[in-house]
């Protein structure tokens, strides 16, 4: 079982991280995902730098994979989106791609990519669907978190090759996207003019129901829950439907919830304990409803 | 210069009564759905049965209008069956087109029933001509309806890069987030739009009155608490008052309708193809008032040209009437929306 380091969804300074990577590199995740996923507007790391921390990761021996924009709304992010592909296309040379959207599935199909993950965010809901993500190119399926263990099985079985799945397994779920950007909207800014208010949040903003209960994140055009998805609890059965696990980077500890993972798969620690251990790591209680095809915040533990 | 299309009006039926007063208020389009998952608005008491579905489709034929099924929902592996039954059914009724969001689902259409016109459901996500290009490369779609998302220049830009007619939303309920790529009802309360066609499902709502207020409930969540005099609203979760750092209110979106009937002129210009109003879920009364209302508008339009527009104030206080919390947006085509 590989573990994999989510994009990083926050908007962090420059040198937090490189700091961040840095730590990674001596971490135990097989594969580290990497790139602006959420809003174009960020740019404390461009392209180019996003490629450089790839080649120091590399050099480490993780598999790089550059993840694409998930919203594509401009002329300008199309064009940062073809030069993602272009890396890759050219040969060996490049870092693997993630495709967030079916722009990007047409431009590696187009550009004859055969080895590309297919990203959470494409609404890969059934086998036939996947099927034509496989014959476009894609080698890895990284599986929407909306998804249920049960429903990924089904898929599973009905494929007629194996393919390496990948489960969202830790961290707080991407939930939204939109074009308006609900950190300005919360200091009263707008988008154009945001001045990178993102920037320095570590974990997001935290929205509260007028009960004091956390519900959601606020992360500039993304959604988030409050709650941190985690599944180390329920590893025994997420094991038998996933060749990889990923694990979403947040504001502090993330090594530790890397180590847990590591540990628990290696047999070092029991599910339970690992979970019970995560808890002093993690920013907000834990979920896995969506695991368990229930609502997505609930904690589930089986009778 | 070519002359533009005329821009068709695309409105919604959630039933027959709906479907009928749409097109004899002025509908070139109705869209429905069937009644069950298949669809965006899988509501009690909404959507059609095989025979009102062929009664609405004669008279919507007989009027020489066309009818579009959404079968936009995400089918499963262990559902899949039904969805590409509807698909066939759809064929079989003689539907003038089938609104899809599923890849696998537009390929077996595509393959089944090459004859059937295939639309790219706001569910799709494609927000680029890169995305919708794929669509039609692949299955042939010969329409896209582009989620809330983009700029008047966006637009434009995606409509100069593709050969697929583009759709867009004109007036109806707003989601502040981008179609298809939201689990926030997920999340709250385990069904969504994607795989179970709905948002925030009723089954889930608690309305109580209590000392505080009349407070509104998901799944248990508090999505807002109203005090008296207010209008307590229906607690759709992206629309509800939540607390963030010590700041209590509408954090991602207030209750509002978008409305884009003063942008018809620069719409027509830019060669939007259609324009769809969203409400299936809403009452043959709203069907009516918003119908009138945007043919008479393009209408105005197609005799007057751009220069001869103009808004009527008639029109707007018709369609804020009957706008959620009554008031209305551009949406994400006026820029400090975003």
């Amino acid at each position: 079982m590989k573990l994999a380091l989510g994009p990083l969804l926050y908007y962090w300074p420059h040198q937090s991280v490189l700091d961040f990577y840095a730590d990674m590199a001596e971490a135990p995740v097989d594969s580290v995902y990497l790139g602006e996923t959420v809003c174009s507007r960020r740019h404390e790391l461009r392209l180019e730098d996003w490629l450089e921390v790839g080649k120091v990761l590399a050099d480490a021996g993780k598999e790089v994979v550059m993840s694409t924009q998930g919203l594509i709304e401009s002329e300008s992010d199309l064009k940062v989106l073809r030069r993602i592909v272009r890396q890759r296309a050219g040969g060996d040379a490049g870092f693997r791609v993630e495709a967030n959207d079916m722009g990007a599935v047409r431009l590696l199909a187009e550009a004859g990519v055969k080895d590309w993950v297919a990203g959470p965010t494409l609404n890969v809901f059934n086998p036939s669907t996947l099927q034509l993500m496989i014959d476009a190119g894609a080698t890895r399926w990284a599986v929407a978190p909306e998804m249920a263990g049960a429903a990924l099985a089904e898929v599973r079985a009905a494929l007629p090759a194996p393919l390496e799945t990948e489960v969202f397994a830790y961290g707080r779920l991407p939930l939204a996207h939109s074009a308006r950007c609900f950190t300005a909207r919360h200091f009263n800014l707008q988008k154009d003019t945001c001045e990178f208010r993102c920037l320095s949040i570590m974990d997001g903003i935290a929205l509260r129901t007028r009960e004091g209960a956390p519900f959601l994140t606020l992360n500039g055009v993304q959604t988030q829950s409050a709650r941190v998805h985690n599944l180390l609890g329920d590893l025994p059965a997420v094991r038998g439907q996933a060749e990889v696990l990923r694990i979403s980077p947040q504001g502090a500890h993330t090594r530790q919830i890397v180590e847990l993972f590591r540990a628990t798969l290696d047999g070092s620690r029991s599910p339970a304990d690992a979970l019970a251990a995560s808890r002093e790591w993690m920013v907000e209680e834990p979920c896995n409803g969506f695991w368990h095809g229930r609502a997505g915040v609930e904690q589930y533990v089986a009778a | 210069m070519t002359v533009p299309s005329p821009i068709e009006l695309v409105c919604p039926a959630g039933s027959l009564p709906a479907l009928k007063t749409a097109i004899d208020h002025g509908a070139d389009c109705v869209y429905l759905g069937f009644k069950d998952a298949t669809n965006a608005r899988n509501f009690t008491g909404l959507n059609f049965d095989p025979a009102q579905m062929r009664e609405g489709i004669a008279y919507a034929h007989a009027r020489k209008r066309k009818v579009l099924l959404a079968l936009n929902t995400y089918p499963q592996t262990g559902n899949w069956a039904s969805w590409t039954q509807a698909v066939d059914r759809a064929a079989d009724f003689g539907l003038d087109a089938i609104i899809l969001a599923d890849p696998g689902l537009m390929a077996y259409a595509a393959k089944t029933h090459p004859q059937l016109r295939l639309h790219l459901s706001v569910q799709g996500s494609a927000t680029s001509y890169e995305a919708i290009n794929w669509y039609h490369e692949r299955f042939g779609v010969q329409r896209a309806v582009l989620p809330r998302v983009l700029s008047m220049a966006q637009v434009e830009s995606v409509i100069a890069n593709t050969p697929v007619e583009i759709e867009i939303f004109g007036f109806g309920g707003l989601c502040v987030m981008v179609e298809g790529r939201c689990a926030l009802s997920a999340y709250a309360t385990g069904e969504s739009p994607n795989c179970n066609g709905a948002c925030s499902p009723g089954k889930h709502v608690r309305w109580e009155d209590t000392p505080r207020g009349m407070e509104t409930r998901l799944n248990g969540i508090l999505i807002d608490r109203f005090a008296d005099g207010e209008r307590a609203g229906y607690p759709t979760l992206c629309k509800g008052r939540f607390e963030v750092n010590d700041e209590t209110y509408y954090a991602l979106e207030e209750p509002t309708s978008l409305n884009t009937l003063e942008l018809l002129p620069e719409l027509a210009r830019i060669g939007i193809r259609a324009i769809k109003i969203e409400g299936r879920q809403r009452s043959p009364a709203y069907v009516a008032q918003v119908t009138k209302v945007w043919r008479a508008a393009l209408d105005k339009l197609k005799a007057g040209g751009a220069e001869g527009f103009s808004v009527l104030p008639g029109w707007m206080a018709e369609l804020n009437k009957v706008s959620e919390g009554q008031s209305h947006t551009l949406g994400a085509y006026y820029r400090p929306w975003k």
